[in-house]
């Protein structure tokens, strides 16, 4: 018994002298991970901030790689260069209706999946999950192998086509994961109360998945918006979305107005998520 | 003043899930405006019974009716019966008022605020309206639960073990204000628990359920002082049993022999045929004294020796091993009369006849002791003879 | 069984009505049917597609007929079996480095942010609300030869005087960890938050130092985020051409620059067809190896 308490004793840490060098070295050591993880944060806000600074720059040529000065005129004359306007409007066009149309039909899906048994599960999870693995240039070149089979002009509908394509499995996905959460005994006691099916789902489910078809839907938004490679494949040479416009520009000259646009994305969705973040957190608190 | 409530009556239900039944076959008529407990062990079917009342399972067969009407295959907003969820199930997204209103505007009542205001001011949550569940204690959400069903004056009101997350002041507290508010209410409670202290707390009637079907249905004095199998006799409190002999028979009284002592129980209090019974006496009512003073040298007793003594404040807990090697439990009431009997003493052990009752022999012993987590560990003393 | 003496006699049981149920169980399929359609229409059909094509000879002027010409397979590693190497080789080294930098990353949200962990992760995903193509040409300035971190190498001596970062394949593989970095981080967090911290705290009371109890208890659990991270990470880098498109130059292609211009400017579609397949196969078969050494099965 006497042992074992002086066993114990013995290999209790015994803080003993430490130099002030020592002191530093420790408390390196215990807050290692969150200097890294803060230089990993520097790191993946470096090429924004570049991207918010050369806006404000004044190229000299057709590229804007070296800072020359400041200026504000790209900010006033965002519309200036030719065809860039439009590709944004083209781009939020193609954003929007692919949007409501994969998170509709994702959602559908997400319904079946979490409150319905069926026969053909393992099938539909695998066609779900496949378009998600598979590389952007495959599935572009894929549906451009078809539409050129088919014969279909390639333009506004092809890409909108593609873009519901791949947003519905992110859709199912987000959609899938918050009805997981939802206990169906909220649903039961609402039966129990009096509401019919429709009036359950009108009154409990929806409002209770709601938030995740909206974060779906965000998600659906940003995905299709930002989608070059697939859009590329399938939009023939008429049809400019803004990421497209931006291949062309790379060559042709990059006028300083695309990195106004690319700040405006990044703050605007920066906003509305750290909004959204706080607000969730507040009403969480309260 | 309500209006004449109807019995809720269970003919021949019957769920089975596979080839398992939860529910076998039983036949259960509880009489309108009662406090009526579903007692048994987790897995005994019990909630499954409450959910195919409520029309949240589909019977397989069998019929559920309430007065005269067939409810079997209801939808459950179509039935006049409304529940009280185990984990509460408020709705997050609705603050108090909403929940408490959900019904009543789901059958398009008018006078909703009112009506709502007197529920909440009967569950004392006056001024709660606006708040959301996700604000109150597990004692309000409990409130607000049971207001939400009340306000809707259900022919039945179904309890699923809605005090099993309080604590337990809270619970012993909830207890007596259920069982107010359904004596001020006058509606038919319906009130499912594995906790048998609190069926024999609140309800006027109490069914003792086991593996499906229904182990003995009657109030809570019939049920404790005179059970009528095994199961209850151990599942209700504790109970003492022992093998014995039937010899013979003197009137209303039937005669036993155990291990060599004579034993005297009331025939009326006997549920077994056959040569061999199981006494069983509970060990509050076994008196236990210490051989060199005054013992009752009548029937009913038996001597042995004490093997263990626990002393709870309120009364002492007594092991004591029989003479012919069986042990039982003896609680004596600390009425400051006697003193403590410290092991190793040998002592006589003895019981009013009336106070005894006879099993059938054929039974598991061990059938109905409880041991759980949260329960202290309830040995028969049977099972170690 | 025991009952309460009842003087009424039990009313027969009705027959289930059959219609109701019988409606009900078929909301599944027409839940699942336009989402599915869809799927198989534009996902299913496509792919086919992609293979009858591979299979196909012909040109632009004159139409493609499907000949069954395998040879279109052995034409096309022939001509382009480097650029599909180095494809996997980019995508290897930038999950890898992606790995090295979103695990502390991801393990700081998880454990070390307490009530800042929801504004942490938006910060994350943040810089990734900018246009992909804007983000890369971005890293184009930051490593252009004028620019700072050249410069600085320069001078350093880590790069020779008329050294260039910018057509190099070290150009190209940073852009790639740098662009799929949230796919990698959110994977770890979201399986890093899930181990509960007194595994750790218990492990270390089993006298285990921090070093151990990290590598016997925090990684094994954070498999599934690995994986998950890996795989989200590895799949569109290997495809990818945008990054050597405008970090790289042609020493550097990838087989995403092969198909694309296969495609687009040649009309190759057989050739490009078969690359395509071959792509999507070893994807394929890599991931379903690697799901299974690692163990993980919940994918969607």
């Amino acid at each position: 018994m006497a042992t074992a308490v002086a066993a114990a004793s013995s290999r209790v840490a015994q803080p003993a002298k430490r130099s002030a060098g020592g002191a530093a070295w420790r408390w390196l050591r215990e807050h290692l991970v969150v200097i890294y993880a803060t230089l990993a944060l520097l790191y993946m806000f470096l090429p924004i901030f570049i991207v918010v600074m050369f806006s404000f720059n004044n190229p000299a040529g057709r590229y804007n790689f070296t800072w020359q000065g400041f200026t504000t005129k790209n900010w006033t004359n965002v519309c200036g260069v030719p065809g860039m306007c439009e590709s944004v409007t083209l781009s939020l066009k193609i954003g929007v209706l692919s949007t409501i149309l994969a998170t509709l039909l994702g959602t559908l899906i997400a319904f079946a999946i979490v409150r319905h048994r069926f026969y053909g599960r393992a099938a539909t999870n695998m066609l779900i999950f496949l378009p998600m693995a598979t590389p952007e240039v495959v599935m572009g070149s894929s549906l451009l192998a078809l539409f050129i089979n088919m014969n279909v002009s390639l333009g506004f509908t092809t890409i909108l086509v593609a873009h519901i394509l791949f947003n519905i499995s992110f859709v199912v996905v987000t959609v899938k994961a918050r009805l997981q959460g939802l206990d169906p005994r909220l649903e039961q006691a609402a039966m129990d109360l009096y509401a019919n099916e429709w009036q359950t789902f009108r009154r409990v489910t929806l409002p209770l998945v709601f938030p995740g078809i909206l974060a779906a839907a965000l998600l659906a938004f940003s995905l299709s918006f930002d989608d070059f490679i697939i859009t590329n494949f399938n939009a023939g040479s008429q049809t400019v979305t803004f990421p497209m416009f931006v291949w062309g520009a790379a060559q042709r000259g990059i006028p300083a107005q695309i990195n106004v646009i690319g700040t405006l994305m990044f703050t605007i969705a920066l906003v509305v998520t750290l909004a959204a973040t706080l607000a969730g957190r507040r009403r969480a608190h309260r | 003043m309500p209006e004449a409530l109807q019995d809720l009556r269970l003919v021949r239900l019957t769920k089975r899930f596979g080839t398992v039944a939860a529910v076998d076959d039983i036949e259960l008529t509880i009489p309108g405006g009662s406090f009526f407990a579903l007692l048994g062990p987790s897995g005994c079917g019990k909630t499954t019974t409450l959910r195919m009342v409520a029309g949240l399972e589909e019977p397989t067969a069998g019929a559920i009716l309430i007065g005269e009407q067939d409810i079997s295959r209801h939808k459950p907003y179509k039935r006049p019966v409304n529940t009280v969820f185990q984990n509460y199930a408020l709705f997050p997204h609705l603050d108090v008022f909403e929940n408490v209103a959900f019904g009543l505007r789901r059958r398009g009542v008018r006078n909703v605020k009112q009506q709502v205001d007197e529920m909440l001011e009967l569950v004392e949550l006056s001024g709660y309206g606006p708040r959301k569940p996700g604000q109150l204690s597990g004692g309000q959400q409990q409130r607000v639960a049971l207001a939400r069903a009340l306000i809707n004056r259900p022919q039945v009101l179904l309890l699923d073990e809605p005090l099993g997350a309080l604590d337990l002041k809270l619970r012993r507290q909830m207890q007596l204000e259920l069982k107010r508010i359904q004596v001020e209410v006058g509606l038919t409670f319906v009130h499912v628990t594995h906790d048998q202290e609190e069926a024999m707390t609140m309800a006027d009637s109490i069914a003792v359920m086991n593996a499906g079907h229904i182990e003995q249905l009657g109030s809570p004095t019939d049920l404790y002082d005179n059970p009528s199998t095994v199961f209850v006799a151990n599942f209700l409190g504790q109970s003492n049993l022992v093998r014995a002999a039937v010899t013979g028979v003197d009137g209303d009284n039937l005669l036993l022999n155990v291990h060599g002592n004579r034993v005297v129980v009331p025939r009326a209090r006997s549920r077994a045929e056959g040569t061999e019974v199981l006494l069983g006496v509970r060990p509050e009512k076994l008196h236990l004294t210490p051989v060199s003073g005054d013992a009752t040298a009548t029937a009913n007793t038996f001597t042995g020796t004490v093997v263990d003594t626990s002393f709870i404040g309120v009364s002492t807990q007594y092991v004591v091993r029989t003479a012919w090697g069986q042990e039982v439990t003896a609680f004596a009431q600390n009425d400051g009369k006697s003193a403590l009997v410290p092991p190793g003493d040998e002592v006589v052990l003895s019981w009013h006849a009336e106070h005894g009752f006879c099993l059938d022999a054929s039974e598991d012993v061990t059938a109905g002791v409880v041991i759980d987590d949260e329960a202290d560990v309830r040995p028969t003393a049977g099972a170690r003879s | 069984m025991t009952t309460v003496p009842t003087a009424r006699t039990a009313t027969p049981v009705s027959p289930a009505p059959a219609v109701r149920r019988r409606r009900g169980r078929f909301l599944p399929y027409w839940l699942l049917l336009p989402g599915l359609a869809w799927l198989i229409v534009f996902f299913v059909v496509p792919m086919v597609t992609l293979l009858t094509t591979s299979l196909q000879t012909g040109d632009p002027f004159n139409g493609y007929s499907l000949t069954w010409h395998w040879a279109n397979y052995s034409d096309a590693l022939r001509a382009y079996h480097s650029q599909l190497i180095r494809s996997f080789e980019y995508a290897a080294i930038a999950t890898v480095a992606a790995l090295i930098i979103a695990y502390p990353l991801a393990y700081a949200i998880a454990f070390k942010a307490g009530r800042w962990k929801n504004v942490l992760l938006v910060l994350v995903v943040a810089p990734f609300f900018t246009s992909f193509l804007v983000r890369t040409l971005a890293w184009e300035t930051i490593l252009s030869d004028n620019g700072f971190v050249v410069r600085m190498l320069r001078d350093v001596g880590l790069l020779g005087a008329e050294g260039r970062l910018l057509a190099t394949p070290i150009a190209v593989v940073c852009g790639l960890t740098y662009n799929f970095l949230p796919f990698m981080t959110l994977p770890l967090y979201a399986s890093l938050e899930k181990i509960d911290p007194r595994l750790v705290q218990a492990a270390n009371d089993l006298y285990a130092n921090p070093f151990t109890a990290f590598w016997k208890v925090t990684w094994p659990m954070s498999m599934p985020g690995v994986v998950g991270g890996t795989l989200l990470t590895f799949i569109p880098a290997a495809g990818d051409f945008v990054n050597v498109q405008f970090l790289g130059a042609p020493q550097q292609q990838m087989i995403g620059n092969v198909i694309q211009s296969r495609f687009l400017v040649a009309s190759d579609y057989p050739v490009a067809s078969s690359l395509s397949v071959v792509l999507m196969f070893i994807i394929l078969v890599l991931v379903v190896v690697y799901i299974r050494r690692a163990g993980t099965e919940e994918l969607v």
